[in-house]
């Protein structure tokens, strides 16, 4: 499903870097044998179960588990009190313990964890856990939460209900506003949304006899969750080992520690058995940390040939119980705003709330899929109002390459308007857009991400990724790297790039990653960061090492290492092709001469990129993607079912490395992005206790393949200087605009703007029929009146 | 992952056996497992054993037999959506078959199960955990109803794609119990209560499905709404039955009958339909007389996972439409 109408680029050596493969992983994905977290079964390994609070907001007043102990095949049972540390992925906001030790926060928090020798006996043991609770008055409304300093939720948050305020501004706003030509004001609310993916998290835990605790577990953070066991678990790191298995999918949803990871090394410390959780579809959703309901208040002011001038932000979110990444999110919800598009004034106000839900956190796009939903839809109804094309309008705005945003944010390279072009040639935008008769519509929007963030989570001045290659006698590379390869394809990633550097055919590497006694620190795969800083750092270690092997040719060949080249699987001499040796012979010459063959390369951020306010680093990146999308939509005017036929993705994504894993991190982006949009909503029932209405994946709606629009990715390049052969990220940023696209598609379709996700067959007929009424009381003209629009409904 | 309480697993060779077995307490037929399995997951119920009909050959027959295209409740939804003579002569049948659920639950699911679907509702089906924060209700461990909060039945709903459908055909269900067979009118086989939804008498297996072989001319459709295009239970469940006085569109309606689910407990079958007999099928007055019936006697509770209102709404048009399209296809 996507088009392949510009040249490959060519490549200095290799010859991986652009192609299309196959993922290292993807043989034994498809055949079924590859071992997740869940598959792996230890000697005398226990099972443990958490109990879960039914309430949503509930001080404890006892615990008795002495039934439960009591049982035959029960082992152990640990509450809060075991655990008392509060932890937190954001070193400023440790508002959590691994279970709750006062008071249960929403329904579903962990209360107490049973291991006994199988699932069905630590079930049966839960139900013999005797807990006494005081309910308290749970508060499901962020506003009407940040109001009530009489009823805090988290024990531990320092300003009541308040989780994290954020007020910046830039330029004048006001002035600026007062002088436009023309000022939108909207409001907008974007629904809660959850990972949903398909592998439920789990962990095991082995004490070695050593005493050296191993942590296995389906996350995608596995430094960080390294060092919050020893934190929590009073233990030092270097006693204790994280390892990733394969993952079956995470969108954000593994990175940060859950519940289950303490418990089970707590249990296994205690039991000195194996011990292995693993969620239920039900546990995922209440473990969350998915994208956060922004409530969101803009007000845009333009030209009237369409330039923006100033941008004011006013925004409210519904974090649920815990911080989670919540101080950042809360800077994500203003500070990656101020591109694709350059202005000259904004401010931004954002505040998150504490709520008796399950706490929100990053979803892929973390932060700023909620405004880039705003700022779209008012970009939309400033062109309508101003009588310009929309796509001309962006093009308009387009900051450019080499530019410094209202934020003081660097943007190096920048595609934008070439994916703005390519998503307006293949869907024909021009000759279609003014056919298309009432109920079919095409929307645009653009958007902009970040390829990492200048700044690891706790404050340090060590690399932010690192990775190590040896290369043996065989003629094989290995590379370690502590990279979670999460489905997105790092460790093809990393395959390829050592491939290409060092001339090996990718089923001679071998990537070994996210296993912190074997691999060099890395921080996780977050934030889009690992194309860009595990790429620089593994390709800098390839270079090293292909130094050493050309040299040590040269001086077989008594010609200038320059004139080696390693390709194919061999070492060839460039002027006298003839002349060539295979790669494990010419790694067998240079361990002769230099020892073993290991080259470790690192990555940090440039510093200058960002400004010096505070709050001047969150957002800021090496350098940053850019996407647009064009959705056709098909509205049905009696029901108000919204039929997306088809996205056109064009991405930004510097250089693509690989290009089908790229389109496919386009494709799933989009697909994401349109399931947000269309049907998902996370949410909690607070007439009825606070539960969520239906935690399981046939009430959690989200779109099967029968659903799915057709899906036209459109790579675009403009490589940057910050990333390795110019690339930047691709696996978040292509979901951003689907979701304003599909509601601009929608306004052009029938003439009603959803400012509100999602867009629910309910609500798009209400706003049918609201403005079909509008239009017979002659209060509006009726929508594309010649292409039959001005007929009643059915 | 939800675990499966403990039972016993017998799996008979005929009906006989299957009937006797069914007759120790507690125990509860297979037929299939779509259903009944992920209840038995949300521990709605525990039954000591289980018994399966996966074996009983007999069950597994379509045929022709006096009058009537028999289904056997062995059939799996995949060979009904499937079967060349199910298609030709009961047209609405197999589409429903075929829009049941997803390609793996069809192949393992059976008509016998289809008809004995448990009532569904918000409230029920979801695991013992959530239900205790709830309290529970009147089907599962509780004593309310949160869908009518001072009613005092059950009202969770009939969610099977298959019954509206051979009950607008006049469909009869044949049960074997300890003493023989029961043949009834399936339509009859449904009550209000949704904690006991069925009339099947104590160690009765269904039999088979006997649809009457049409003695006119006839259009049949089934229109089903989900918010997917796959997977889910329907939201929206019209079925249609209209027989002419001969095989055109633009002959006269001589019977109509209106059969629709996922209200309460049992299918409601619209009624004062007699003012389109005698008009054109392909008369615009028809589709709009009968979605206007079906609007007016048809009142979806929230009982299921989408909002009444709107599901209310979309009867109307979907019945609408789904007489157009018989229409448009002559």
């Amino acid at each position: 499903m996507s088009e392949h109408d510009e040249p490959m680029p060519t490549h200095e050596t290799g010859g991986h870097v652009g192609g299309v493969h196959r993922k290292v992983d993807a043989m034994e994905r498809m055949r079924g044998v590859t071992r997740y977290t869940d598959d792996l079964k230890l000697p005398r390994m226990l099972h443990a179960k958490i109990k879960r609070s039914p309430h949503p907001h509930a001080k404890i007043l006892s615990i008795d588990a002495s039934a439960a102990l009591a049982m035959p095949g029960v082992h152990a049972v640990i509450t809060g009190r075991d655990l008392p540390t509060p932890y937190g992925i954001i070193p400023w906001t440790p508002d959590e313990t691994a279970l709750c030790v006062e008071k249960a926060l929403y329904v579903g928090d962990g209360i107490a964890c049973v291991a006994a020798d199988d699932e069905d006996t630590a079930i049966e043991a839960l139900e013999k856990i005797d807990v006494k609770y005081e309910v308290l008055e749970p508060l499901y409304d962020p506003e009407q939460a940040l109001e009530r300093r009489d009823n805090q939720i988290n024990p531990y948050s320092r300003k009541g209900n308040l989780s994290k305020k954020v007020l910046l501004e830039f330029g004048d706003i006001d002035g600026t506003l007062e002088q436009s030509d023309l000022v939108v004001e909207g409001d907008y609310f974007f629904e809660g949304t959850t990972h949903a993916a398909i592998e439920p998290h789990c962990a095991v835990a082995h004490v070695e006899p050593s005493g050296v605790l191993t942590v296995w577990s389906a996350t995608q953070v596995s430094h960080y969750l390294h060092r919050e066991l020893a934190k929590v678990l009073d233990m030092p790191a270097n006693r204790i080992r994280v390892i990733q298995p394969p993952l079956g999918g995470a969108f954000g949803g593994k990175s940060e520690p859950f519940d289950l990871e303490f418990c089970v090394a707590k249990l296994a410390l205690m039991t000195g058995r194996p011990v292995k959780l693993l969620y239920t579809r039900e546990e995922v959703f209440y473990s969350h940390r998915g994208r956060h309901p922004m409530k969101m208040k803009y007000r845009t002011g333009f030209t009237k040939d369409g330039k923006i001038t100033a941008v004011d932000a006013f925004t409210i979110l519904d974090g649920g119980a815990y911080s989670s990444f919540g101080l950042v999110t809360t800077y994500y919800s203003g500070q990656l705003l101020c591109a694709p598009y350059g202005f000259d004034a904004y401010r931004f106000h954002s505040r998150r709330a504490y709520t008796n839900k399950p706490a929100c956190g990053p979803k892929r796009g973390h932060g700023s899929v909620q405004p880039r939903f705003a700022i779209e839809c008012q970009i939309d109804k400033a062109a309508e109002q101003l009588g310009l094309d929309p796509i001309d309008m962006r093009l308009h705005n387009d900051i450019g390459p080499n530019a410094q945003t209202v934020n003081e944010f660097r943007v190096g390279s920048n595609g934008f308007s070439e994916c703005l072009r390519r998503v307006r040639a293949s869907s024909s935008w021009d000759a279609k857009r003014k056919e298309l008769p009432y109920g079919r519509g095409l929307g645009v929007a653009g958007s902009t991400y970040i390829s990492g963030t200048n700044y690891p989570i706790y404050p340090n001045d060590m690399p932010q990724a690192a990775v190590q290659i040896t290369l043996d006698r065989s003629g094989r590379a290995r590379v370690f790297s502590g990279a979670n390869d999460i489905g997105q394809g790092s460790n093809t990633m990393l395959a390829v790039i050592a491939g290409n550097e060092l001339g090996l055919p990718l089923e001679h590497i071998r990537v070994l990653s996210a296993d912190t006694d074997l691999c060099p620190v890395d921080l996780g795969a977050y934030s889009s960061r690992i194309t860009l800083m595990v790429g620089n750092a593994c390709l800098e270690a390839a270079q090293k090492l292909r130094r050493q092997v050309t040299t040590a040719v040269g001086k077989r060949w008594d010609v200038p290492r320059k004139r080696v080249t390693l390709a194919d699987g061999q070492a060839i001499d460039r002027e006298d092709p003839e002349r060539n040796v295979p790669l494990a012979e010419a790694f067998q010459w240079a361990e002769a001469d230099e020892g073993l063959l290991s080259a470790t390369g690192s990555y940090n951020t440039p510093k200058d990129r960002h400004g010096d306010y505070r709050g001047g680093t969150i957002g800021a990146s090496p350098a940053y993607s850019f996407t647009a999308h064009v959705a056709e939509v098909d509205v049905d005017r009696s029901t108000g079912i919204v039929d997306v036929k088809t996205i056109w993705v064009a991405h930004d994504c510097g250089r693509a490395l690989s290009r089908k894993i790229v389109e496919g991190q386009m494709e799933g982006s989009a697909y994401m992005g349109f399931a947000e949009a269309i049907m998902e909503q996370h949410i909690v029932d607070p007439g009825h206790n606070g539960v969520h209405p239906g935690p399981s994946l046939l009430d959690y709606r989200l779109p099967t393949f029968l659903d799915t629009p057709d899906l036209e990715a459109l790579i675009v390049e403009s490589p940057d200087a910050q990333g390795p052969y110019g690339a930047k990220e691709a696996g978040e940023g292509p979901l951003h605009p689907s979701i304003p696209a599909i509601a601009n598609a929608i306004y052009d379709a029938v003439g009603v703007r959803m400012d509100s996700l999602p867009f629910t067959p309910p609500r798009v007929l209400a706003a049918i029929e609201a403005r079909a009424a509008r239009e017979k009381a002659g209060e509006l003209e009726p929508h594309k009146p010649t292409l039959g629009g001005a007929q009643e409904t059915a | 992952m939800l675990r499966l309480p403990r039972f016993g697993v017998q799996t008979p060779d005929t009906l006989e056996d299957a009937v006797a077995a069914l007759a120790q307490p507690g125990a509860r037929l297979v037929a299939g497992g779509t259903d009944i399995l992920p209840n038995l997951k949300h521990r709605l119920d525990q039954p000591p054993v289980l018994v399966s009909l996966s074996r009983v050959a007999s069950l597994r027959e379509i045929r022709e037999e006096d009058g009537n295209l028999v289904i056997g409740a062995g059939v799996t939804l995949t060979e009904i959506a499937e079967h060349d003579r199910v298609r030709a002569l009961f047209p609405s049948v197999a589409y429903a078959a075929g829009v049941i659920a997803s390609p793996l639950i069809r192949n393992m699911g059976t008509l016998g199960g289809n008809v004995n679907l448990d009532t569904r509702c918000r409230y029920v089906n979801q695991t013992h955990f959530w239900r205790t924060a709830i309290g529970g209700c009147l089907k599962s461990e509780g004593d309310v109803c949160h869908v009518v909060p001072k009613g005092r039945i059950c009202v969770a709903a009939m969610s099977s794609d298959l019954v509206p459908v051979l009950g607008s055909l006049g469909s009869t269900l044949v049960n074997q119990g300890p003493d023989g067979p029961r043949e009834l009118p399936l339509l009859d086989y449904y009550g209000a209560d949704g904690t006991a939804h069925i009339k099947r008498e104590p160690g009765e297996v269904t039999r088979e499905v006997r649809i009457p072989l049409p003695s006119t001319p006839t259009r049949a459709r089934y229109a089903k709404w989900t918010v997917r295009k796959s997977i889910d239970f329907p939201l929206v469940s019209v079925a249609i039955n209209v027989q002419l006085a001969s095989d055109s569109v633009d002959a006269e309606v001589t019977g109509v009958s209106v059969v629709v689910g996922v209200l309460g407990s049992k299918p409601r079958v619209v009624t004062r339909l007699d003012e389109v007999i005698g008009r054109k099928l392909s008369d615009a007055t028809v589709a709009h007389t009968v979605a206007t019936r079906v609007h007016a006697q048809c009142k979806p509770l929230e009982n299921v996972p989408y909002e009444a209102p709107y599901r209310r709404q979309m009867i109307r048009v979907f019945a609408q439409r789904a007489i157009e399209e018989m229409v448009a296809e002559g």
